[in-house]
Parts: structure tokens; C-alpha cells; sequence
């Protein structure tokens, strides 16, 4: 290479003992190509939703959240064990809708640190000058904080199944309620994850993502139980309750479990929907959820280079 | 092991009647231009049309009417292969200021498709030959303007592209980093291989970096030409002499014994030091030994000769005459 002799001959002068410039190497290995430049993509945005490969800092508060998630399965678990309790105190499906302010604490605070930076930071156009298109910006995207959010909420699920099988409950009664728990909370974190990165891709600025996420989630939620509750005390019936429940992420999953997956429902009176009304909570969520991934492919369409 | 794809004689970027229209204003213009291996500038003010080249090229915003290539490939359809194969570097800020370099190109390198070990070598090589060593591993927060363009030009370069786009890389810099970045854009080519087109709104500094220049304004091709050609048509010298006991005004001794040899010379005026200075276009190498001898020959003292550097305006104010050879000579 004459360039790389050329380049090295000044520097090899007699008594000068620097290290030498080896010169450009040209790359003739594989090229893996947007199949793998997606996956590379949502698994570092999945280890960067706990922290992982990012600063201490960044560690303390999904980690929290994770053990904060966790500590209130592992005690009923304890209990349930000390007691020789028949049955858990909590339904499985019932613990993420108890738990629903952690995960939306979580969501909010990881919706916009996953996508946020990329946008405060101009980082996007890096991605899209690349092979990658907008719909594997976003998938990756989307399926990492919902990846997430599933081990935020189906760790503590495991955990009161481990301590129910190691309590001798009934094995049959706990795989079902357990896998129920699971569909349950799978729903939830794809609706949840599809919710928050919305509304973070909006803004650039991460905090104005956090509020902007939390007063989504609860305020919907305080008005949805609130009109409930209104509509409970005047008597208007399960059906009343029923439909005001589609008006907030967490209520809707409530709905959606509680008709199909043999919960029962948290909403006043403990009358959730039927199976019609039921089958609406289920299309409503699978819309947002489809919405969510269609707005930020729009969103990105947009932002571009 | 000079790579086999970049034979002199490919073209390396073609566009034929190249526009794009937005709603308000005409970025692109009917742009026909061909361009080869090695250091191209691509000249214009700013909203000429530089950015939006750009974008089409990556194959990221289609155009409104005619057809690019790059590497041979159809912008139109093979965007992907594209990106596989060039390497950008935008104007802007791209980097988050809370990850190292090491990581933030690791991780580029992952997204144009490198297996994690290459990904982590070629990041490692990468660093080390656009001049980043230990502070790699620190935080980019911390970086100066002159660092933080080198990781720019790092993630552009990670993938080992046969091609690369440097929007404005030089925006910022101070002269000394300024400086350094065109000999790195040199390089890139002379050393590693890799064709370069390089945008700037100074002609000057792409004079000395590139083997090609092609202007655009308005959206419109102005000219398209090596480098060479394009020197002698544009530089300037600039002259001062002291003056003698035999020629009391050395100036205008000066500049009349370059008109009798047939020089048009100019004052400087408008410029410091007015009437002491004289403008000459300089044709070649032949114009400064003829400066030279003139000097001798009166016995005057040469207080400066130097190249004066051209602004991009000074090209567009005499574009009209040249445009229709431009438009010839270019393509």
C-alpha cells in the first residue's frame, strides 16, 4: 500500500521511537444488514430502559421501580407461605391494576428517555441515513419499552407463582390464573409502551415527556373512577360504569381482563363489562395500541432527516 | 489492497435533470451532474440546494422529477443498498452528550450493520484515525467543537463506505481546526480510499481540499469543474513593492510594466491598504515567475504576494458570463 509506506517513512527516522501509524484497514466482513441493525437497535433501547449500559445515574430509578414492583409480591408471598393461606391475597391479573402507579411512573419516565434523546440530540437522522427505515426505527422502539414493561409487570407475577407452587396451592388453579395474568399484563404493556412513546415523540424535551405521560395516565384514570364512582352512587348500573371504564388506559385493561380473563374487576360495585361489552375494551385496546405504532411511524416520516 | 470499486474512471454520482419542488420554493433545479472518484466540493450559499442534494442522494426524499445515482445504484429504489455503502456526516449536532464515542459508534456501526466484534474493532480504528485517542472513553458532553466533529466524521466513516457526504464539516472550527479537518478530508480519500463530497459556502477552503468543484445556486448547476481548471480561472494575487529612489511609486511602476507585457492589473481598491496594492488573476505558474521577474527587473522590493481567497459571492458575480461554459464544461 503506498499510500501506508508513504506515510510511515518520515516517521521511522533513526533514534525516533514513536509508535507507528499502521494505517486504514478497509472492512470486507459481513454486513448484516436492517434485520440485524433492528434487533441491535431493541435490545440496546431494552437495556437502556433498565439502565443497562448507560450511567449509575440512569440505573437508580427503573431499578427502583423494578424492586418497588416486586417487594409487594414477595410479602404476599411470605404471608401466603406462613399462614398456609388456601389462596393468594391477590389475584394475579388483579396485581397490576393495585401496581398501576409504579408502571406508569416507569412509562414515564422511560418513554421519553427512549426516544426523547434521539430527537433532543438530533441523533434520528444518524439512524436514517443508515439502512434502517422509519418502520424499524419505531418497531424497535416500541417493542423495547413494551419488552420492558413486561418484565416490570410479569416479574412479581412469577414471583407469587413460585411462592404459590412452593405454598402447595392448587397447581391447576395457579397455572390458569397465572397465565391469565400474563395475557393481562402483555395487553397492558403494549398499551402502555404505545401511549407513552406517542406522546414522548412529541416533545424533544424529556421532562415536558414525563409530566406530560403521568398526567395522561392519571388523569384519565381520576376521571374515569371518579365519574364512576358519581355514576355507582346514583345507581345508573353496571352498564353506565362499564362504557365511562373505555376512557382510560388502565381501566380499560381492567374492562378487557375482567370480561375474558376471569378477573374480577376493581370497578365500583366489582361489576365489570360483559362479553358485548367486553369485546369493545378488546378492539378499543388492540385500536390504541395499532394507532400508537401508526402515529409514530407518522411522527418519524416527519422528522426524518 | 487499493479497493477495487473505485477505478478512476467510474462515475461515482450522476443526476440528470435532477429538481425538487416544495410548495413555496424550488430546491433543486433541473441539476445535471456527474461526479468521480475523489474529493468533490459541492459550493453554495446557504438554501442553494446543498442539503436537499444530500437527502436525495441517501435515497431519503424523493425528487419531484429526473433521476440521481450513487454508486450506480438508483436513488429511487435502492435507498437501502445506498445506505449500506455511504457514510453521512450532517451540519447539525448529532450526539448525545451523555454516552463516550467509543460507545455511541460502536452502537453506529451496529445500525449500518457490523457484527458486534467488527463493530467494536472498526469503532476502535475509526477513533484512533480521525485523531481521537484516550478522551474516547469520556463522556461527549465534555467534548470541544473540534472533537465533536471528529466523531461526527468517525460514525461516518465506521462502516468503511465507498462514499461518503460532509455536510459543512468545517462549521465552527477555528482556523487551526479548521485546518486539520480538510487535511482529514484529504486523507479520507488518499489514505483510506473513500470518495468524499464535501459541502461548504467557502470556495477557498475546498479549493485546497478537493479535485473537483461543482457550484450550485439556486438550486441551479453554476459550474462544474476540477479543481485545476478552477484556480486558474479565479486566483487572485495580490501585490504590494515598496517603492525606490528610481521609482518613486513602485505601484504604478509595477503596474505599468505588467501592462506593457500584456497583464491586466487592477487596484485594490475598496481593500486595506488601497493604492499600494495591485489585484492580478494569475493564469498559471508562468504569471508569478512573470510578477517576479518584473519586480527584479525594476528593482523594487516585494513586500507580499499572496493568494487572495475567494468568496463564493465573487463567483456568482460574474456567473452570468460564465454560465453557459460552465453548463458546457460541466457533465
Amino acid at each position: 500500500m503506498a499510500a501506508e509506506q508513504s506515510m510511515q517513512t518520515p516517521a521511522t527516522a533513526p533514534g525516533d521511537t514513536r509508535i507507528h501509524n499502521i494505517g486504514y484497514r478497509s472492512y470486507d466482513g459481513p454486513r448484516l444488514g436492517r434485520g440485524y441493525a433492528r434487533l441491535s437497535l431493541y435490545s440496546q433501547s431494552l437495556r437502556g430502559s433498565y439502565g443497562l449500559g448507560r450511567s449509575v445515574k440512569s440505573k437508580v430509578l427503573p431499578m427502583l421501580l423494578f424492586v418497588v414492583m416486586c417487594v409487594p409480591a414477595a410479602i404476599m408471598v411470605a404471608v401466603a407461605v406462613a399462614t398456609k393461606a388456601n389462596d393468594l391475597p391477590l389475584d394475579y391479573t388483579r396485581y397490576a391494576i393495585v401496581m398501576q402507579a409504579v408502571i406508569s411512573l416507569y412509562v414515564a419516565s422511560q418513554a421519553p428517555q427512549s426516544v426523547s434523546r434521539d430527537l433532543r440530540f438530533k441523533t434520528v437522522p444518524l439512524y436514517f441515513s443508515r439502512p434502517i427505515e422509519t418502520t424499524d426505527y419505531v418497531r424497535a422502539k416500541f417493542a423495547a419499552l413494551a419488552s420492558a414493561l413486561f418484565i416490570l409487570t410479569a416479574a412479581p407475577l412469577l414471583v407469587l407463582y413460585i411462592g404459590a407452587l412452593l405454598a402447595k396451592l392448587d397447581f391447576s388453579d395457579q397455572t390458569k390464573g397465572f397465565a391469565q395474568g400474563l395475557v393481562s399484563v402483555a395487553l397492558l404493556s403494549l398499551l402502555f409502551a404505545g401511549i407513552g412513546l406517542v406522546i414522548a415523540s412529541v416533545t424533544p424535551r424529556r421532562g415536558f415527556g414525563i409530566a406530560a405521560v403521568i398526567a395522561v395516565l392519571t388523569i384519565s384514570y381520576g376521571a374515569v373512577s371518579t365519574l364512576q364512582a358519581i355514576a355507582d352512587a346514583q345507581g345508573s348500573g353496571g352498564d353506565a360504569i362499564a362504557w365511562i371504564g373505555l376512557f382510560s388506559p388502565i381501566t380499560l385493561i381492567d374492562g378487557v381482563q375482567s370480561a375474558f380473563l376471569g378477573a374480577s374487576s376493581a370497578f365500583p360495585g366489582g361489576v365489570g363489562p360483559g362479553n358485548a361489552e367486553g369485546v369493545v375494551y378488546v378492539l378499543l385496546s388492540l385500536g390504541l395500541i395499532a394507532a400508537s405504532y401508526g402515529l409514530l411511524v407518522r411522527r418519524y416520516k416527519k422528522v426524518g432527516l | 489492497m487499493v479497493r477495487v470499486t473505485n477505478v478512476w474512471d467510474v462515475t461515482v454520482i450522476a443526476t440528470e435533470s435532477l429538481s425538487k419542488r416544495f410548495p413555496r420554493v424550488t430546491a433543486l433545479d433541473r441539476l445535471s451532474v456527474d461526479v468521480g472518484p475523489g474529493v468533490t466540493g459541492l459550493v453554495g450559499a446557504n438554501g442553494a440546494g446543498k442539503s436537499t442534494l444530500i437527502k436525495i442522494l441517501l435515497g431519503l426524499s424523493p425528487a419531484t422529477e429526473g433521476r440521481a445515482e450513487v454508486l450506480g445504484l438508483d436513488v429511487a429504489t435502492k435507498g437501502a443498498a445506498i445506505r449500506e455503502r455511504v457514510g453521512y456526516m450532517p451540519e447539525h449536532d448529532c450526539l448525545p452528550p451523555d454516552v463516550s464515542a467509543t460507545e455511541f459508534v460502536v452502537h453506529m456501526a451496529r445500525m449500518s450493520g457490523l457484527p458486534p466484534t467488527a463493530a467494536r474493532e472498526r469503532t476502535a480504528d475509526t477513533l484512533r484515525h480521525v485523531g481521537l485517542y484516550e478522551e474516547r472513553y469520556r463522556p461527549i458532553g465534555g467534548y470541544s467543537t473540534g472533537m465533536k466533529q471528529r466523531v461526527k466524521l468517525a460514525q461516518a466513516l465506521v462502516h468503511d463506505p465507498q462514499l461518503v457526504f460532509l455536510d459543512e464539516p468545517t462549521n465552527g472550527l477555528d482556523p487551526v481546526g479548521r485546518d486539520e479537518m480538510l487535511g482529514l478530508i484529504r486523507r479520507i480519500h488518499t489514505d483510506f480510499g473513500i470518495s468524499v463530497l464535501v459541502t461548504s459556502h467557502l470556495l477557498g477552503e475546498l479549493e485546497r481540499t478537493c479535485d473537483h468543484v461543482v457550484v450550485v445556486d439556486g438550486g441551479k448547476l453554476l459550474r462544474s469543474s476540477s479543481t485545476t481548471d478552477f484556480t486558474q480561472t479565479t486566483t487572485t494575487l495580490a501585490i504590494e513593492v515598496t517603492d525606490t529612489d528610481e521609482h518613486p511609486d513602485g505601484t504604478r511602476a509595477v503596474r505599468e510594466a505588467l501592462h506593457a507585457r500584456g497583464v491586466g492589473v487592477e487596484d485594490g481598491s475598496g481593500l486595506p491598504g488601497a493604492g499600494h496594492v495591485l489585484l492580478l488573476t494569475a493564469q498559471g505558474e508562468e504569471t508569478y515567475d512573470l510578477v517576479r521577474d518584473v519586480i527584479a527587473d525594476l528593482g523594487l522590493g516585494l513586500v507580499r504576494m499572496e493568494q487572495r481567497r475567494h468568496h463564493i459571492s465573487e463567483v456568482f458575480k460574474n456567473s452570468d458570463e460564465e454560465r453557459k461554459e460552465a453548463v458546457g464544461h460541466g457533465s
